[in-house]
């Protein structure tokens, strides 16, 4: 085994790596003292070491892995409104506002999908074909394409999943050009999320309110969907002190704990919003 | 306005000599002239404008994240002014289903005010004094128009100001707040226009992208609801 072909191996897939090796002189210094005293049965071993602290703790999630993910979400989230808009059987969205919001919102998933594809280049996953997808959740809303009402909470929890999904991956783009693209998404899935709430609420006419924000649930929990089955998607969106400042009565003000939570969404990370994603994801085609 | 710009210089000389290494005769020098520059300043204050408040102009400095920060707390400042007006008075043809979400979002907004005003603590900008006299507030197209400005602004300026943003920490704050704006942008367009939530031009056709504006952009579309001087440096 010779170390040198093997960092010459690793330098295909990373230009940096002997950047990323040289200024951890220790971690060389070590591993080269280790060779002296280990068996060879032992060197893998080894080498994991020296790569664990060659990139170590303070990897980057490279800005590709990012609108990676990013990709994988929007064509989630297109395959979801096309289907239900194109199906042999659409999906019975009322005519007029209903149906023009929804070709909008597919429209949007669709751009953005072909935004991030164009960004990433070659680098971009494989497309994620509608059969690839499972948005009964195996089972859980066997109705989703077929009922109006299932349709749109399973939207209302695609598009609060992806305004968390970015906020969560924002942290790693931090001075990156991309960035302010990553937060123009954002913004707009926000908006989504805002509409089909609304969308929501006139469908319950006076049953149920489903506010624009992300509000307390009716037992004071966090899911303010109605929608027990989505509460990994509120999960922790009832935080009320921010940055070590209690936002509830903040300053002698009337800011009830209603509003506290309402006025900050909160971010998911990558891990939480992967589960969430793969209860649509076919057996075997699911992100990890 | 002269004056204010003044004493705005003079504070940011102040500044500068304080972070400065300074022997001890040269700042007991400087502070002796300084105080007297500040009195001649205030004085001027009383005569011509009617008071002597020293935060009567607010400095923006983009060299750093407070000046971000501040940039933001100037908005959350405007808004929840705007909103506190909306809330105590609504328009008579405002249902209630609206005079609700205007409560909810007035404490949105009041609460992002007072988080960048503890958040920032000694860094922070003054009070900002505002001017709604181009709103009817009695009017429900003036109010929803001054609203959805106002929000899609907001959308606009957080993210265009995101990429000035170093720190992670405030970086996520940020967008803890942008994504509520955007609700009540996406709200109050359907209350203007139904189904204009993420509409063209504000969310781009082509791209689905939403607006990221500029700092100046932003504050001059803004100066017209401010009356306080707004300096920016090191944009």
């Amino acid at each position: 085994m010779n170390i040198v072909n093997i960092l010459e191996e690793i330098e295909k897939v990373d230009g940096e790596i002997y950047e990323r090796l040289s200024p951890r002189r220790t971690a060389m210094k070590d591993f080269f003292n280790m060779g002296k005293k280990i068996s060879l049965a032992a060197l893998p071993l080894a080498m994991g070491s020296l790569f664990q602290k060659a990139y170590g703790q303070t990897t980057p999630t490279s800005v590709t892995d990012v609108l990676n993910f990013a990709l994988s979400l929007e064509y989630l989230e297109y395959n979801f409104y096309n289907h239900a808009l194109a199906a042999p059987v659409p999906t019975p969205i009322p005519s007029g506002a209903p149906l023009a919001a929804i070709t909008l919102i597919r429209d949007h998933e669709l751009a953005h999908v072909n935004l991030l594809k164009g960004a990433l280049g070659a680098s971009a996953r494989a497309p994620i074909p509608y059969s690839d997808t499972d948005f009964t959740a195996g089972g859980t809303f066997p109705t989703v394409f077929s009922d109006y009402g299932t349709f749109l909470a399973v939207a209302q929890g695609f598009e609060d999943t992806g305004v968390r999904a970015y906020k969560g991956q924002a942290g790693f783009l931090v001075k990156n050009a991309a960035l302010t693209t990553a937060l123009q998404i954002h913004s707009v899935e926000a908006r989504h999320a805002a509409h089909i709430r609304g969308m929501r609420t006139a469908l319950a006419a006076g049953s149920a309110v489903y506010k624009p924000y992300v509000s307390l649930g009716a037992s004071g929990q966090a899911n303010d969907s109605g929608v027990p089955q989505v509460d990994a998607v509120y999960a922790g969106e009832d935080l009320t002190v921010q940055a070590g400042i209690n936002i509830v009565g903040i300053n002698g003000t009337a800011v009830t704990k209603a509003a506290a939570v309402e006025c900050f969404d909160e971010p998911l990370d990558r891990a939480a919003v992967i589960t969430i994603a793969n209860l649509f994801l076919m057996p075997g085609k699911k992100l990890s | 306005m002269k004056n204010t710009e003044l004493k705005i210089k003079d504070e940011l000389q102040e500044e500068s000599l304080f972070n400065g290494s300074l022997g001890r005769r040269s700042f007991l020098q400087y502070a002796g002239v300084s105080a007297a520059g500040l009195a001649l300043v205030a004085a001027g204050c009383k005569k011509d404008r009617g008071y002597t408040d020293m935060n009567s102009g607010a400095t923006l400095d983009f060299k750093d994240d407070f000046g971000v920060l501040n940039y933001a707390y100037a908005l959350e400042q405007l808004e929840a002014a705007f909103y506190i007006k909306v809330a105590s008075a609504p328009p008579a043809s405002f249902s209630a289903a609206e005079k609700a979400y205007f409560q909810d979002i007035q404490f949105h907004e009041i609460a992002h005010r007072e988080f960048f005003k503890n958040a920032l603590s000694t860094a922070a900008i003054g009070s900002l004094e505002v001017d709604f006299s181009s709103i009817n507030f009695t009017d429900r197209a003036s109010v929803l128009g001054a609203a959805m400005a106002f929000e899609d602004l907001g959308v606009g300026a957080y993210n265009g100001a995101g990429i000035r943003i170093s720190n992670t920490t405030y970086l996520l704050l940020a967008g803890k707040i942008v994504s509520v704006e955007a609700r009540h942008a996406a709200y109050i367009r359907d209350l203007v226009s139904p189904g204009s939530f993420a509409t063209a031009p504000q969310v781009a056709t082509a791209t689905a992208l939403d607006m990221a504006l500029a700092p100046d952009v932003v504050l001059a579309a803004a100066g017209k609801y401010i009356k306080t001087k707004i300096n920016v440096i090191n944009l």
